[in-house]
């Protein structure tokens, strides 16, 4: 109690709340995902494999983002596609 | 009984070492025979904090792969006969331990002491995972910080499911160890508090060791912290935590250093 007096009259806020909180939400997904394959490197394995049926691809330029959101979570994937991607496909055609 | 005790984090820098030599010389002075075994290969550094460094002739590697027999490898600690090291090579890399050799090792280890507490090095590779393999207990050294706390929950899950107990469906026992704990700091609210974190790892308390000048100057000097300044307070801590281990109820204490005027005027902490 007088702690928190102590720190109305300082104005500052305490951080170990928040530290407290971030952790909780953080390891309780972690804990989720243990022993699971991970989703991301599969994702990009899979993706990788159904986009080089058809096009050359380098298999660097091609990344799997997840952001996880309160509501919802958005997954990026970002190919690089190299530029005579056209005469390919005219040519296997 | 002999027990094989991994002393663990995943986190670098949070007293793995440390807490190795402070445990292992206060339970060799209770009059257990104690080694402690260095598994941090190519960064060794247990021999430096027992003040053994100009003694090592053997390793572990050399002992895992024959070259050397175990008892040429354990260098006795000058202070207490009953407390002896096994230290880790600085040469090999950390591949050379092998699961078997290891094991052979700590089968070997178990046979001559009552303790053999396997000095885990940081991180979830190679290294740490052999350290935990056969413990029958291990103590988690967190430090009240987020990173730490992260870190200390995916090694539980390790030795939940990586150790041979875990294989057998058996249970390591594991205790938590808070490190460089500010009690000033934490009722201030800027450092987690130890409720919060035995809530989030759901694993017991072990112990609640003060950020301390004292670890730094044992350190300098090469003798374990319990050993060093046995009135201060990480030494009381150390030694109460031995207590513990060996199934004595003790009082838990939350440490507040004694600080003079002037450190109190200067803010002066631990290094």
């Amino acid at each position: 109690m007088s702690m928190g007096l102590l720190r109305l009259l300082r104005g500052n806020k305490a951080s170990a709340p928040v530290a407290r909180e971030r952790l909780q939400i953080l390891l309780a997904h972690e804990r989720g995902q243990r022993g699971q394959p991970d989703l991301l490197g599969v994702l990009r394995e899979e993706i990788l494999a159904v986009v080089s049926k058809h096009v050359t691809l380098d298999p660097t330029k091609v990344i799997v983002r997840l952001e996880r959101g309160d509501e919802v979570s958005t997954l990026e994937v970002d190919i690089e596609v190299p530029n005579d991607i056209e005469r390919k496909r005219v040519a296997v055609g | 009984m002999s027990k094989v005790l991994v002393v663990t984090s995943g986190k670098g820098g949070v007293g793995k070492t440390t807490t190795t030599a402070a445990l292992g010389a206060a339970l060799a002075q209770r009059g257990d025979k104690v080694v402690v075994v260095d598994f941090d290969v190519g960064l060794r550094n247990l021999d430096l904090v027992m003040g053994a460094e100009r003694r090592v002739v053997f390793d572990l590697i050399n002992v895992v792969q024959g070259v050397a027999k175990l008892p040429q490898a354990l260098i006795r600690d000058k202070r207490l006969e009953n407390l002896w090291l096994l230290p880790a090579s600085q040469t090999r890399d950390k591949d050379a331990l092998t699961e078997q050799g290891v094991g052979n090792v700590i089968a070997d280890l178990r046979s001559r002491f009552d303790w053999v507490i396997c000095d885990s090095p940081a991180g979830i590779e190679r290294g740490a995972s052999m350290a935990m393999r056969y413990a029958d207990e291990a103590v988690i050294v967190t430090n009240p910080e987020v990173s730490s706390v992260r870190d200390s929950d995916r090694i539980i899950g390790m030795l939940d499911s990586k150790t041979v107990r875990a294989e057998k469906g058996e249970r390591v026992t594991k205790h938590i160890l808070i490190t460089r704990y500010d009690s000033s700091r934490a009722s201030r609210g800027e450092m987690l508090s130890i409720d919060d974190i035995l809530e989030i790892l759901a694993t017991p308390l072990l112990g609640i060791i003060p950020e301390s000048q004292d670890v730094l100057k044992a350190s300098n000097v090469g003798t374990p912290v319990t050993l060093a300044n046995t009135d201060g307070a990480p030494a009381r801590a150390y030694i109460d935590a031995a207590k513990r281990l060996c199934g004595e109820t003790v009082a838990m204490h939350i440490p507040a250093e004694r600080r003079g005027l002037m450190d109190r005027l200067l803010r002066r902490r631990a290094a």
